[in-house]
């Protein structure tokens, strides 16, 4: 088989997983032999027309797998094409592609053959000769396969910046009902040795720094490295039957107990040859880019997940406006904020203010009182804040709070664009860019 | 009206000397004209300003002042030194205007600032190199010579001819068999050889190269890589940059080899079913595009997107492989789907049964397992990693009774190896106890806990807990046979005596259970760590050390 046709067949294989990102790992470069950087910055090197960032050769070591998955366009009955790329293979598109300024790094993934442990050593082997044949100092991320011994592991996150094992299903039945070989708790229990890894080596390397300026001048201890980018997951939203409370209330549970720097949330999309448990259907992209939304006023806006999801009806979130503004909407009596006075904590809660605009507001306040203009400065939507708060020369009229219609007034003018713009693919697409991913 | 003159559009370092000389003389930004090298002289240009008074005062800025008025010194707005000087004028007054971001001065330097870091962000994403050979010129940096490729060295399977044929028609058929070792490949397609250059042609918004050079060379410091734009080009060769004049597009190389392999992962990584052109086009703007050998795909992906989707879903489900991917080499647990476990299974099975037939390992897989199969385990358990059963070894001295798992032991599914079971093992050793003489285990085997962002903060267990788990804490003693046990904390206590009692009024007494077995209750390690203050700490800690000492001289003397 052509280079080119297995490239075609295990990228193919690989799009269904939404990670990209290529951020949040340690400095290094490449002024001292071996090809490549990483700053700390991830970044995006083309986008496709999904929106999606292309920031890693993004592939599949084989798309054979043994396992039979529902929703995998990969599983043991599919009737796919099957590829497998040698180790060597892999080796030369990164560094090719990499040569020419096309991706940040690779992010390899495999279909199970053999053995766990096989499968996990190849995908360690085109890590090591990545990194100790040609001094590749570019991004790695790879799959961990939940199952593989631990001394894989430990040399896959010797040589890789991010590692992840995906949850797939956001409920154990499910997973069951539809991934029959994987086990829900094999996979906790593997990101919970991934974090205690993770965290080891974190704390060594704190350790061996203040061992160093105690030191100063003294021998560099030695810090054993392990996925300096931490760990991520993905969750499939659409392929069971979970509400969007549950998959709020399951990802919080990831991000809290193994710290996962990120839980995807991939809307299940129709592959070319569906099987009969999960036929295709357009994927639920307005969901998931709600989950994100929803998940980002969890984790910076100091929301609760009560609050949250309060905004919409029986565990799902509202469709059609944002969650945010579908709090709002149900507790005007907080409203209007007054943009001189309010704290943080009040600000945050205005649909069309950021996080950062919060902190500008609040930093500006010392010395200026917020005219509407001011805001419309700080590049502030006008027409979205203007009913939740009040400034020096607005006062919302008269009752705009307590009209029925508010909902309508305060769609979005063009539902259509809202829905086809839809911001995860951004928000996946630009880690650096928002300040919230600064540790992603 | 004033003239200055800066050697180059991004001339950070002369702006600086020169604004701080106007600032010092007073000179305010509406009286000077800033020009770069190059720029035509004005009719009515000024003469150059007047030397500051001698003992004029050194202009003040804040920390942050400097790298904004680098990055805004790079911005192709003309009037950029002006508004710079402005601000510089107006800091000697106004100390925390950069705060104010709603002040229109501020918001335009920040814009400026913003449009730069973005300008060269999209240089470092969208610039793409393509290689040339340079006949001429030794190179600066000699390259280190390809280094050999280790091939895969497997024990392979010997292959037969019929194999062999099979694997150039389709290795992932073979892989049922499990024998799809790659077969030998053809030498490697593209790798820099000793004479690659890397040219890339690249149009900035603003006056970016000399700044972003850098970037580049950090990445490709082993490469000869050159970047032409139009108004500057940057050039490397192992040692330094040079700068040179401006360039034309045609003055990079056309094609690249890589670029039909490109583009091939370009269209197969994109997902027909997600289409949101604007979402790209919002980060990767059209102006881009005519550079960017990738994109010349995109009208062609978007126009067949609609219809690959509409066939997907017409074709609907598909009957299964007929020759389905095998699973020869998997272990025995991941072959097949694992039968469904009887769903509440008798937990509570005849102790002494149990320790006939099964030896202690059988026995403590068997309770685990058992655990795991019951279909009405608390709701709170799914937050949980895993269960975290009993460790040490069978008959011991003295079996251990916590209340639940913590965050460290539910991460590693071992008992008493977070802080509170440090201080338990410490205190243990005091007291001249082995651990090879202790059992320890906990009445509550998953770790309940309320999600707290990044914590996880311990939560008691309930009565209902308790009581549901009580059957296989007394199954787990009935086959670890201790000569005593020790509650520590109120959730063992009650466990073991089937009801609530106060620990600390029973602290340190001898007690039966209701089968008779005698146990010997006291305060769990976690209450010491919640000890405010040292001095009741230290005291609590020797009591604690006491009870352990007491608990092992009183199963020494039991029969």
């Amino acid at each position: 088989m052509e280079l080119r046709e297995k490239l075609e067949i295990l990228a193919d294989a690989a799009k269904y997983d939404a990670s990209c990102a290529s951020s949040g790992t340690e400095k290094r470069d490449s002024r001292e032999g071996g090809l490549g950087s990483t700053e700390g910055m991830g970044i995006c090197h083309a986008y496709a027309p999904d929106g999606r960032c292309i920031s890693l050769l993004k592939v599949l070591l084989t798309n054979a797998c043994v396992f039979d998955c529902a929703y995998c366009i990969n599983r043991a009955s599919s009737n796919v094409r099957r590829a497998r790329f040698s180790v060597r293979e892999i080796v030369e598109l990164t560094l090719d592609f990499y040569r020419r300024n096309y991706i940040e790094g690779l992010f390899l993934s495999s279909g199970i053959i053999r053995s766990p442990d096989y499968t996990m050593e190849q995908l360690v082997r085109v890590a090591r000769e990545l990194r100790e044949t040609h001094g590749f100092k570019g991004y790695i991320h790879l799959k961990t396969i939940p199952d593989a011994d631990p001394a894989l592991l430990a040399e896959a996150g010797r040589h890789a910046d991010r590692l992840s094992i995906n949850v797939e299903l956001p409920q154990p039945a499910s997973l069951k009902a539809l991934a029959p070989e994987k086990d829900a708790g094999q996979i906790r229990v593997a990101m919970a040795g991934l974090r205690t890894r993770i965290d080891e080596a974190k704390e060594a390397r704190a350790e061996a720094s203040v061992t160093r300026v105690a030191l100063a001048g003294g021998r560099r201890a030695a810090a054993p490295r392990f996925a300096p980018a931490g760990q991520s997951t993905q969750m499939i939203v659409g392929a069971d039957a979970s509400t969007d409370a549950t998959i709020l209330d399951v990802s919080s549970n990831l991000y809290g107990s193994y710290r996962l720097k990120r839980v995807y949330f991939s809307a299940y999309s129709p592959i070319p040859d569906a099987a009969a448990a999960l036929p295709p259907a357009a994927p639920p992209l307005v969901r998931e880019h709600r989950l994100y939304q929803a998940d980002w006023l969890l984790r910076f806006y100091g929301f609760t997940a009560p609050e949250v999801m309060a905004g919409g009806e029986g565990g799902m979130l509202d469709l059609e406006v944002d969650p945010k503004l579908a709090w709002a909407l149900k507790h005007r009596a907080a409203f209007p904020v007054d943009v001189n006075r309010a704290d943080r904590e009040m600000l945050l809660r205005v649909p069309g203010l950021g996080a950062k605009t919060v902190d500008r507001i609040i930093a500006a306040r010392r010395v200026r009182s917020f005219r509407m203009a001011d805001l419309a400065r700080l590049r502030v939507s006008l027409r979205k804040v203007a009913p939740f708060i009040t400034a020096l020369d607005h006062h919302p009229r008269g009752g705009l709070l307590d009209r029925a219609d508010l909902r309508t007034l305060v769609l979005p003018r063009d539902g259509l664009a809202e829905r086809n713009a839809i911001l995860p693919a951004g928000l996946l697409a630009r880690p650096v860019q928002l300040p919230l991913f600064a540790h992603v | 009206m004033y003239s200055l003159r800066l050697a180059a559009p991004d001339d950070f370092d002369g702006w600086r000397e020169a604004a701080r000389g106007l600032v010092m003389a007073g000179i305010p930004p509406e009286e000077v004209d800033w020009l770069v090298e190059g720029d035509p002289v004005p009719l009515f240009g000024g003469g150059a300003p007047p030397a500051p008074p001698a003992d004029a005062l050194q202009p003040r800025a804040p920390r942050d002042f400097p790298e904004l008025a680098r990055l805004v010194c790079r911005h192709r707005d003309p009037a950029r030194f002006t508004l710079l000087h402005g601000l510089l004028h107006r800091l000697q007054r106004e100390r925390g205007l950069l705060d104010d971001a709603a002040d229109p001065a501020v918001a335009r330097a920040n814009a400026m600032a913003r449009a730069v870091r973005r300008d060269a962000h999209k240089m470092h994403a969208f610039l793409r190199f393509r290689e040339v050979r340079v006949e001429d010129g030794a190179p600066a940096a000699p390259l280190p010579p390809p280094s050999p490729i280790a091939v895969p060295n497997d024990p392979a399977p010997a292959r037969n001819a019929r194999s062999v044929a099979l694997a150039l028609r389709d290795l992932g058929r073979l892989e049922e068999a499990g024998e799809a070792e790659p077969l030998p490949e053809a030498p490697p397609v593209i790798a820099p050889a000793p004479d690659s250059r890397f040219v890339a042609w690249f149009e900035p918004e603003h006056h970016i190269l000399r700044a972003e050079a850098g970037f580049f060379v950090r990445r490709f410091a082993m490469l000869r890589w050159s970047i032409l734009t139009p108004e500057l080009s940057a050039h490397w060769d192992g040692q330094e940059v040079a700068f040179g004049p401006g360039a034309r597009r045609a003055d990079a190389p056309a094609e690249d080899a890589a670029e039909g392999l490109w583009r091939a992962y370009f269209a197969s990584i994109f997902n027909p079913a997600r289409l949101k052109p604007d979402a790209m086009r919002a980060e990767m703007p059209k102006k881009y595009w005519r550079n960017l050998p990738e994109a010349q795909d995109i009208p062609r992906l978007m126009a067949e997107a609609p219809k690959r989707v509409a066939e997907m879903v017409a074709r609907g489900a598909t009957p299964p492989a007929e020759r389905r991917q095998r699973t020869v080499h998997l272990p025995a647990h991941l072959r097949a789907p694992q039968p469904e476990a009887p769903a509440g299974v008798e937990a509570v099975m005849p102790a002494d049964l149990l320790t006939e037939t099964l030896d202690f390992p059988e026995a403590q897989a068997a309770l685990r397992r058992d655990l795991l199969a019951r279909n009405d385990l608390p709701p709170w358990v799914a937050n949980a990693t895993q269960p975290v059963m009993g460790e040490g070894p069978q008959h011991p001295l003295l079996m251990f009774i916590g209340e639940q798992p913590g965050d460290e032991e539910d991460l590693k599914g071992q008992p008493f190896v977070g802080p509170a079971g440090r201080l338990w093992n410490k205190a243990l050793e005091e007291a001249g106890v082995s651990r090879g003489e202790a059992y320890v285990t906990n009445a509550v085997k998953h770790f309940k806990f309320t999600p707290t962002g990044k914590r996880r903060l311990h939560q008691s267990p309930d009565a209902g807990d308790i009581t549901f788990y009580r059957p296989f804490l007394l199954r787990e003693i009935g086959f670890v046979q201790p000569r005593l046990i020790v509650t520590l904390g109120a959730t063992a206590l009650r466990a073991v005596s089937g009801r609530a009692m106060p620990v600390t009024k029973l602290r340190g007494s001898l007690l039966r259970d209701p089968e008779g077995r005698p146990f010997y209750p006291t305060v769990h390690p976690s209450y010491l760590l919640r000890l405010p203050d040292p001095a009741s700490k230290a005291r609590e800690y020797d009591r604690f050390v006491e009870d352990l000492g007491q608990a092992a001289a009183t199963a020494r003397g039991l029969p």
